[in-house]
């Protein structure tokens, strides 16, 4: 997303200062080559110096002192030395201008990098400066060019870092600026590298450069163009586009049927990322209906207070947070894990009260449980309310949960991940739960024939509240994993009440697989419509969807069919 | 329609190599029956024989896989819904006694009387004399003449099943087809029930249900025994019960 | 035949007396009683009767489904909101140039939304016969539509209601939509004239509240005469066992499409009635908790008998009223409660407990209920 906008929104920028731009690195070159002898004996002399520990604060200070004129030229231009300085305070210098922290003295022409409010360390060699007054200090300004500058300077410097993801990210940004200036850095950094990941990106940055280069020979262009296009990301597209525009003949056609090739794999990833985006409604969607297709599709109980059930899970999640960040702050990162089992034995029990006061006097009716249950999910609604207030509660993701990567062309943030992970551990362990266990024999036994297991010695009202407490414990379950991408309020549940039942009725009522499938099908299904007519129709398109649907097949996808199913 | 099959032109009912599965499980395997204008048949077999999943068959809550039903040679039934079915003239008992709980005993006939049963006419309905009279007729034959204000849910298990024959009655069809009529009775319902049954039968054709044996010999008609989906022998109640595979279903080995 | 298979019953006596009271009233009590009297009805309790006697005729096209037929509609709303929405659009015409934009052809909203001329949807709406039909037909079609394809297929029980919730579910959603053309979130409000009366003044809103008592009495009439004919046994006979019907012959599905669409209409009545009452129709009159809501009047007052309905519907309502405004912290607790204490404790509501109760009494004497005393011609 942010990078598409960046493209359609840069492009035009770009293109504009494209010219001025190449002036600016016609000037540079000319100033670096009447340096270059200068710059040779100074940065040998200097690093001479600077290894043997004595180098003199008057000489550094002439070094520096570009910065401290107050005009931006001198200021590009001591960017531009000292990039190449080698100067172990370069790095720290060039980040504090780049954020506005670098300042100077306009009487002693000191220059000094602001640590804190008060603190300040000097930009020679970094020791602590008491005893400064800030209002006395004047601020190293940057305008457009000097910022631009400073980003190649601060590029060419981690190009060289140490550390390969630095490194990496250097190569990053050369490929994205593909600024003609890292093209010498690049190539030494080239040279030296060793880590094959750091070494691709620094290949696609060269060729990017280099594709845009007139001076390279054709060659070389059209095999920096087949890279470009193996990479087939927004910025190759934007590159290519760019090079499209700006050449002719065999080039325009290369650069031309490389953005075809891009696109047309921009456009399988973004189809991907969809089906990606689906998986995940759909993975939040079974978290929902898994508890329903407990108590809607095994007992045949109508709960509609399941979604009140997520949604105390979900506070439950709250209360669990603000305990920690109170109590125990290092707990945070945990506060999830410790929040699931919580969650499940508080929704449990309310979904145990619930069955005991109020629905087995209800069975076989299943109108009127219905109707029961609705009373009870706005009497939970309103009791939610009134403790914790009508306002979203924050629940803050816990590190892991936090970020994303890229796959390919597909983003993935952890959190959608780890709920995905989490729906299908949860439908996992309740099917060997209901398949595995005495608890699970006993209820399939109940489901299928309440009168022979009752005969058979299993205690039916047992089975009945445990069944229920279970259903409404994964929904408090669900509640959690949905505290992290969904408003915390008391109308949290609502939103999710229809499309469970949808889920349940789509699937197959008693049948936890058409839950897992019918889930998973809606959320796709619902992704892969919404670029092409919004989510608002596509929700509606669905709705419709399963009205038909349950026309064609009154008792969901896979359903039981014989005469069992109407007893 | 193959008129040329002489026992399909002449039966009431001809059911020929029907199946019918569940999810994997074959209710019925290849079964045939057929039933002659007038007769009366008692259907007998265990659990699971088949039975009840038939009389789905016939009166169109179950389509077949495959196979051929044909009502009065020419109607093919598995194209029918269950309303004209019905219309065509066959009704059905069902094995849990259903009547229509908070109607009284006169409505629930009025209801099964034969008449139109497009919504319009039952919306401009006005009860005449005949129908009237026929209420009555049948009120005496199902012995619930003093009964007829009283909400059907108030009657005993007994007099429901009897009510429910009532509204078979009621609807004067050519074939009726009975479920376990006595489950569930006292000896002397069942007595009345078979004498009932036998009275109906004198006008109508009749396939009965059942399990009670001496129900069965009680009806003395021609009987099929069904196991496993599909017909395992027919004949008289003294025939049927001596073939030893019959005694090897019922008794086991 | 029979006592309880009378047009009008004792019931129905007591609330036709009261409504005939009520027509008479109100008028009296709100236009020429002066101001000060303790028998003035001010012109807001005027309108809050008047809508609470909607609300009474929805609750009557719900019980006529479901305490008669069995049908639970979660989505009655959805009839009652498309009746309303065609009152709203006749309204909005009637608006012409006294609108901000003062465009004699387009509402307000379609002007903001640089709209230039009116959809097709809008055509004839100006015209009071054509809306009137439209109140009737739309609300009418789409539960034809609906009924025929889900009781065909034999969508019955929880299904049903399922999925009548999700058409109201998805009919909210879609009048969100502006592009939709019926006004998105805001509805349509700011109602001048009905009829070429003003909706603001005292004389319309009593004449409309009268109106509303009369459209609820003819409602009852109606769905009494239904009920009372072998239609409606047939009804109850579907409602209490479905297939036992079918296999007597009878096509359950037209009898339900047939009672379905019937009730639509009236709900379609209710809310064309109570639109130009309140003043303003938008998308949250489809959302599912108001059909549900609904559900509960009828519960309250007693499935199957209409006259609990429309008593359910009132009180409840009232009660609504007097929640929000004295402890508003409380009414959904209270509206809970009585989902819960209803299906529980009165699963025949108000009228059926208090009919019970009286039949208990009287039977006493050797004869076991009313039901059995001589029948009356019928």
């Amino acid at each position: 997303m942010n990078k598409r906008l960046e493209l359609v929104s840069g492009e035009p920028s770009r293109n504009l200062p494209i010219s001025s731009h190449k002036t600016q690195f016609a000037t540079f070159s000319i100033f670096s080559e009447a340096l270059a002898f200068l710059a040779a004996l100074i940065v040998m002399s200097l690093v001479s110096l600077f290894l043997s520990g004595a180098v003199r604060a008057d000489e550094q200070d002439a070094f520096l002192s570009g910065f401290t004129t107050d005009k931006f030229a001198d200021t590009e231009k001591t960017i531009n030395t000292l990039a190449v300085s080698g100067l172990p305070m370069a790095a720290p210098i060039l980040e504090a201008l780049a954020g506005d922290r670098l300042l100077f003295d306009p009487e002693s022409k000191a220059l000094l990098i602001r640590k804190s409010e008060s603190q300040f360390i000097a930009a020679i060699d970094g020791h602590i400066e008491d005893a400064i007054e800030a209002d006395d200090l004047k601020k190293v300004r940057v305008n457009n060019a000097v910022r631009r500058a400073l980003d190649a300077a601060l590029g060419s410097l981690t190009l060289m870092s140490p550390d390969p993801a630095k490194r990496l990210a250097a190569a990053e940004s050369a490929y994205k600026s593909h600024d003609p200036a890292t093209l010498d850095l690049l190539q030494q950094a080239i040279e030296k590298e060793n880590d094959a990941k750091v070494k691709r990106m620094q290949l696609a940055a060269r060729a990017a450069i280099q594709a845009l280069d007139p001076q390279a020979s054709d060659s070389d262009r059209l095999s920096a163009i087949d890279l470009i296009k193996a990479r087939g990301d927004q910025d190759a597209l934007g590159l290519l586009s760019k090079l499209a525009a700006s050449s002719e003949g065999a080039m325009k056609a290369a650069a031309e049927s490389g953005i075809g090739s891009i696109r047309a794999t921009l456009a399988l990833w973004g189809n991907v990322q969809n089906i990606w985006y689906g998986l995940s409604l759909g993975s939040v969607l079974l978290l929902a209906a898994i508890g329903l297709a407990i108590t809607f599709g095994v007992m045949g109980i109508i709960n509609m207070a399941h979604g009140e059930m997520v949604m105390i899970g979900a506070y439950t999640t709250y209360v669990v947070q603000d305990l920690i960040r109170t109590k125990i702050p290092s707990l945070f990162d945990y506060s999830l894990l410790i929040a699931v089992p919580l969650a499940f034995v508080v929704t449990a029990i309310i979904g145990m009260l619930i069955e005991r006061v109020v629905i087995r006097y209800l069975y076989g009716r299943p109108l009127e449980t219905l109707l029961a249950t609705f009373g009870l999910s706005l009497v939970l609604q309103q009791a939610v309310r009134t403790i914790f207030g009508a306002n979203n509660r924050e629940v803050g993701a816990p590190s892991f949960m936090a970020g994303s990567f890229e796959l390919g062309g597909l983003v993935i943030t952890y959190g959608r991940m780890w709920i995905i992970i989490f729906a299908l551990m949860v439908f996992a362990i309740l099917q060997l739960v209901l398949r595995a266990t005495s608890f699970g024999l006993r209820m399939r036994a109940v489901t299928q024939n309440r009168k022979m297991a009752s005969a058979m010695g299993i205690d039916t009202n047992r089975i009945d509240a445990l069944a229920f407490a279970l259903g409404s414990g994964i929904a408090g379950m669900a509640g959690v994993a949905l505290s992290q991408i969904d408003n915390v309020s008391p109308n949290l549940g609502q939103s999710y009440i229809i499309d469970s039942f949808m889920v349940v009725v789509f699937g197959g009522v008693g049948n936890l697989w058409g839950t897992l499938v019918g889930a998973l099908t809606l959320g796709v299904a619902n992704k892969v419509l919404e670029p092409f007519i919004g989510a608002v129709l596509g929700k509606i398109v669905m709705l419709v969807f399963i009205i038909m649907f349950i026309q064609k097949r009154p008792r969901g996808l896979f359903a039981l069919k014989g005469r069992a199913v109407e007893a | 329609m193959t008129n040329l099959n002489p026992t399909l032109t002449n039966s009431l009912l001809y059911l020929d190599g029907i199946s019918v599965s569940f999810d994997g499980y074959k209710a019925l395997r290849g079964l045939s029956l057929v039933l002659a204008p007038g007769e009366m048949r008692a259907i007998i077999g265990p659990n699971g024989a088949g039975k009840t999943t038939m009389m789905d068959i016939i009166t169109g809550k179950t389509k077949p896989d495959e196979g051929d039903v044909y009502f009065a040679g020419t109607h093919d039934l598995s194209t029918m819904d269950e309303a004209s079915i019905a219309e065509l003239g066959i009704g059905r008992k069902f094995q849990k006694p259903t009547v229509f709980e908070s109607h009284t005993v006169e409505d629930n006939i009025l209801l099964a009387l034969k008449a139109s049963r497009a919504p319009l006419d039952a919306l401009f309905n006005r009860t005449g004399p005949e129908q009237r009279t026929r209420i009555d007729e049948v009120l005496s034959t199902i012995r619930l003449k003093d009964h007829r204000h009283r909400s059907a849910s108030d009657l005993s298990h007994g007099q429901k099943q009897w009510l429910e024959i009532g509204m078979l009655l009621a609807q004067d069809p050519k074939l009726l087809l009975v479920d376990e009529p006595v489950a569930g009775m006292t000896d002397a319902e069942t007595l009345t029930t078979a004498e009932l049954l036998r009275e109906i039968a004198r006008d109508h054709s009749v396939v009965v249900v059942e399990h009670d044996m001496t129900f069965v010999r009680e009806l003395d008609v021609k009987v099929t025994v069904l196991h496993e989906g599909s017909v395992l022998a027919e004949g008289a109640l003294d025939h049927v019960s001596a073939d030893p595979r019959v005694i090897e279903v019922y008794l086991g080995r | 035949m029979h006592t309880s298979y009378d047009l009008i019953d004792r019931r129905g006596m007591i609330m036709l007396a009261l409504l005939g009271l009520f027509v008479l009233i109100v008028p009296i009590c709100a236009l020429i009683v002066p101001k000060g009297s303790p028998f003035y009805i001010p012109p807001y309790l005027v309108a809050l009767l008047g809508k609470y006697l909607c609300y009474a005729l929805l609750a009557l096209s719900l019980d006529l489904v479901w305490g008669y037929c069995g049908i639970l509609s979660l989505g009655h709303g959805a009839f009652f909101a498309l009746g309303g929405y065609a009152m709203g659009m006749y309204l909005m015409r009637q608006i012409g140039t006294r609108g901000v934009y003062a465009n004699a052809e387009l509402p307000d909203f379609m002007v903001f939304l640089n709209w230039k001329e009116l959809p097709i949807t809008w055509y004839g709406f100006q015209h009071f016969p054509y809306a009137a039909l439209m109140i009737l037909a739309v609300p009418g079609l789409l539960a034809f539509v609906f009924g025929w394809f889900a009781f065909r297929s034999r969508v019955t029980g929880v299904y049903l209601s399922i999925i009548t919730q999700a058409m109201t579910y998805a009919l909210l959603l879609s009048f969100f939509r502006n592009d939709m053309g019926f006004g998105g979130n805001n509805g349509l409000t700011d109602f001048k004239d009905i009829l070429g009366y003003s909706v603001q003044s005292d004389q319309t809103r009593v004449s409309l509240c009268v109106v509303s008592a009369l459209a609820l009495a003819s409602g009852y009439l109606l769905a009494r005469a239904i009920v009372v004919s072998k239609f409606g046994k047939v009804l109850i006979a579907i409602r209490d066992a479905e297939s036992r019907t079918r296999f007597l012959g009878y096509r359950v599905e037209n009898f339900k499409v047939i009672v379905f669409t019937f009730s639509a209409i009236m709900a379609g009545v209710a809310g064309a009635l109570f639109v130009p009452q309140v003043g303003i129709i938008n998308p949250s009159e489809f959302a599912p908790a108001n059909s549900i809501e609904a559900v509960i009047w009828v519960a309250v007052g007693g499935r199957g008998t209409l006259v609990g309905a429309a008593l359910g519907a009132i009180v409840v309502s009232f009660g609504k009223t007097y929640f929000t405004g004295a402890l508003p912290e409380y009414w959904l607790f209270a509206l809970g409660a009585l989902f819960v204490i209803v299906t529980l404790f009165l699963p025949k509501g108000i009228i059926g407990t208090l009919s019970d109760f009286m039949a208990r009494q009287s039977a006493k004497p050797p004869t076991p209920s009313p039901k059995d005393m001589p029948a009356a011609a019928e």
